[in-house]
């Protein structure tokens, strides 16, 4: 290979080129289900042997791969193909939306952590010899470099908290970072004057390990909201879909953005329709459950309008295009999501509503305590340095850990149990639930059929071998039922698009489909398909909703909480409270639009938590008051949820919400744990008794109580 | 008290290596994927037996 063409190529080592050009191809995928080292194993071992892939590697926290190869076209395919017979679903990510640069506030958090827990160490050493008993000018030179120390590292490491805390004055209001920044600056400041003034009291140990507890929760709480950041990023990143455009009886595939409207694209068997048109050549059968959440195929011929989304079984066909971009129903749905999260009423977290009450407080009483002592003694820098030690002792180092430590625990903890936490808010939020609405098709059922009634031997068996030449949901039912291992031989299969297929055996003709087809009356209330062999009488196989194993055992654990179940649907009335009465549910509503499901939710209350998976549930999962999605949902559905059960676990709902109710037990716990402490520090401030060491000492001690009362959280109690 | 002249850099000194530890593991980027570097000890090098 000649790459140095040019001589300022040359003088580049060879090798280092093909690094550089090989490091532009990469591949970015969001894979939802990987979840533990043997599925990173197998991912990056399968990859790897694919002609092309020169390297991959999964990010298990953000569920991502990134696969680098060598540049040619067909490796996405080749790629999708290797994780679905790994047995992962994977998604295409858009390489433009996704940013290469880290994460640059949690980098930033963790160096400020790093250097504020170097300095506070080192500081706190000193005073401990300080606090020994040294005097004089031995004190004043252990001061001096505490100060050195300090200073610099202040100035640099609390940032963050004098920036909120500016912002926050600036409108003219108050946060929890007011009081902190107040107290770090106003310690620092009180202890530079004491030090060069010969004085007893310094407190630079406790401004710096002031500044390393709280950049520890502020740590954590980013790591929380990172995560759920990532999610987002990932949907406007989603499935840049290419289709195949039909140009002079010529295909080739494009991307979507490319496509104007009165382009001909050819919709292949088993692909999804990648624009909203209409049918042009050919006919087929549409699974639109991802925007009506209707089991069954509809059938489309010459003339249909298609949807963007849907799932096409039968054979391929070709789509005019009548909508790109905005205008498509997808976009529609997007619009829909976007205003019902416009119009969700916003909530309050527990951390604000404490911040709310506790900065005005803690001023009011550093100002109480300057005034008395001024006007008391006199003496305005015995005033200051007690004013100082009340906002030492009160501020709210617990109280800026007491959330974060907690959300942390219970995070880690609902992730071992197969749920992914999208808001940490939402746990708070989960307590409140009153109402549980329930998506049905691909929520509570599988989205698969099972057979009711069916004839049986060599009829079935013909049944199947004909049902082995279709992709139709009920086909496949068909074809499972039959157990014979050898299926008897047919010959000429015609498949008729949204009718049904038809096949000859030995002399006879053999058709299975559509009540109407076969000529013949439909069984009323059942998903049906019919089999007729020659000209004998048509013999019939009914269907219905295969329910999730979980369904039934979640809705009893709901029910028994004193939850109102509901259960909505796209399906028919009839087939969703057939369901319904099987699985205890006693308000259903079936036949619901998504916007319909998007009211009825709103008209539950305010505190309804919403599960499901469609396209269709998504604006409603977006105004719910919490929401929990399948890790079989789609992906704009898990986007819109706080939740996401990667295992498919019904049950997984009601021990969520034990969790969330503990949870918030310890976020309680852990504000009296904070409020304890101060009721016995701040008096001890107020009447001018509180020392450097009392400060540390009742610091630390509040901290690290509160970090233990949320670690209880991760210990599963066992039944 | 003469010792602190030197004790008190040497503490300096080895926090100063923790630290600068700490930085070398941010910048090669071990605090970007936690759960997958937990897992990844479990992983068997068996992939390149040549």
């Amino acid at each position: 290979m000649t790459v140095a063409t040019c001589s300022a190529c040359v003088a580049v080592p060879h090798d280092k080129i093909e690094q550089t050009i090989a490091a532009e191809h990469t591949l970015d995928l969001s894979v939802p289900t990987v979840h533990c080292a043997g599925c990173i194993g197998k991912i990056e071992r399968g990859l790897k042997t694919l002609d092309g892939v020169q390297g991959a590697r999964v990010n298990l926290s953000l569920k991502r791969l990134r696969v680098q190869y060598d540049g040619r076209q067909t490796i996405e395919d080749a790629v999708l193909d290797e994780l679905a017979n790994l047995g992962f679903e994977a998604h295409l990510l858009d390489g433009k939306v996704l940013t290469d640069k880290p994460d640059t506030t949690a980098r930033g958090l963790l160096i400020r952590l790093g250097i504020a827990g170097f300095a506070a160490m080192n500081v706190m050493l000193l005073s401990v010899s300080v606090w020994a008993g040294a005097d004089g000018i031995t004190r004043d030179f252990l001061h001096w470099i505490s100060a050195a120390i300090a200073l610099p590292t202040i100035a640099y490491t609390a940032q963050p908290f004098f920036k909120n805390a500016w912002s926050a004055l600036r409108v003219r209001g108050l946060n929890m970072d007011v009081p902190i920044s107040l107290a770090i600056l106003m310690a620092s400041g009180l202890s530079l004057y004491e030090t060069a003034h010969g004085g007893e009291h310094a407190y630079f140990d406790a401004a710096l390990s002031l500044t390393f507890f709280l950049l520890a929760g502020r740590y954590l709480d980013h790591q929380t909201r990172a995560k759920a950041r990532s999610a987002a990023v990932e949907l406007s990143a989603l499935e840049m879909p290419r289709a195949q455009k039909v140009s002079r009886g010529q295909v080739e595939t494009v991307a979507i953005e490319t496509l104007n409207v009165g382009d001909r694209v050819l919709v292949r068997r088993g692909a999804r329709v990648p624009v909203d048109g209409v049918v042009a050549k050919g006919a087929g059968e549409l699974d639109m459950s991802l925007l009506t959440g209707e089991t069954m195929p509809a059938s489309i011929t010459l003339g249909d309008a298609v949807y963007s989304g849907t799932l096409n079984l039968g054979p391929s066909f070709e789509v005019n295009v009548t909508q790109i971009g905005q205008g498509t129903k997808l976009a529609e749905i997007a619009a829909l999501v976007a205003t019902a999260e416009a119009t969700k009423t916003k909530y309050t977290t527990l951390a604000d509503k404490a911040a709310q009450i506790y900065a005005p407080l803690v001023h009011l009483l550093a100002l109480v305590a300057f005034l008395f002592w001024q006007f008391y003694t006199g003496d305005t820098r015995l005033a200051i340095g007690i004013a100082t030690a009340v906002l030492i002792i009160t501020c709210p180092c617990a109280l800026g850990l007491a959330v974060p430590a907690v959300m942390t625990a219970a995070s880690g903890r609902l992730y071992r149990a197969g749920i992914l936490i999208r808001d940490g808010a939402a746990l708070e939020r989960l307590v409140d639930v009153d109402t549980v609405v329930f998506d049905k098709t691909g929520t509570l059922t599988t989205g698969e059929m099972t057979v009711v009634d069916a004839p049986k031997g060599a009829v079935l068996n013909l049944a199947a071998s004909l049902a082995a030449h279709s992709d139709h949901p009920l086909s496949h039912a068909v074809a499972k039922l039959a157990t014979a291992q050898d299926l008897p031989v047919i010959q000429d299969v015609m498949e008729h698009a949204g009718k049904g297929i038809e096949a000859r055996s030995g002399s006879s003709r053999i058709r299975l489909g559509r009540a109407e087809w076969i000529g013949c009356k439909p069984v009323e209330g059942y998903v049906q398909t019919w089999l007729q062999i020659g000209e004998t009488t048509p013999v019939a196989f009914l269907f219905e909703d295969t329910i999730k194993a979980s369904s039934k055992d979640a809705i009893l654990r709901l029910k028994a909480r004193g939850l109102q179940v509901v259960m909505l649907s796209g399906d028919t009335q009839s087939a969703t409270d057939r369901l319904a009465e099987k699985l205890g549910i006693e308000r259903a509503v079936g036949g619901v639009l998504p916007d319909e499901k998007l009211t009825l939710v709103q008209s539950y209350g305010n505190h309804v938590l919403m599960v499901g998976d469609g396209l269709n549930d998504t604006a409603a999962l977006a105004a719910a008051h919490v929401s929990m999605s399948p890790a079989s949902a789609i992906d704009a559905a898990r986007a819109a949820s706080d939740f996401v059960l990667i295992k498919d676990d019904l049950t997984l709902i009601d021990a969520c919400i034990s969790l969330s109710k503990s949870a918030k037990i310890r976020m309680l716990e852990n504000f009296a744990i904070a409020a304890g402490y101060n009721a016995i520090a701040v008096p001890i401030a107020l009447v001018g008794l509180a020392t450097p060491l009392l400060a540390a000492l009742a610091m630390s001690a509040s901290s690290i109580c509160v970090s233990l009362n949320a670690l209880r959280l991760t210990k599963v109690r066992g039944r | 008290m003469s010792v602190l002249l030197y004790l008190i850099p040497i503490s300096l000194f080895l926090g100063g290596i923790g630290l600068v530890a700490f930085f070398w593991a941010i910048k090669s980027k071990q605090f970007d994927d936690p759960e997958g570097n937990a897992a990844r000890i479990l992983l068997d090098d068996d992939e390149d037996p040549n």
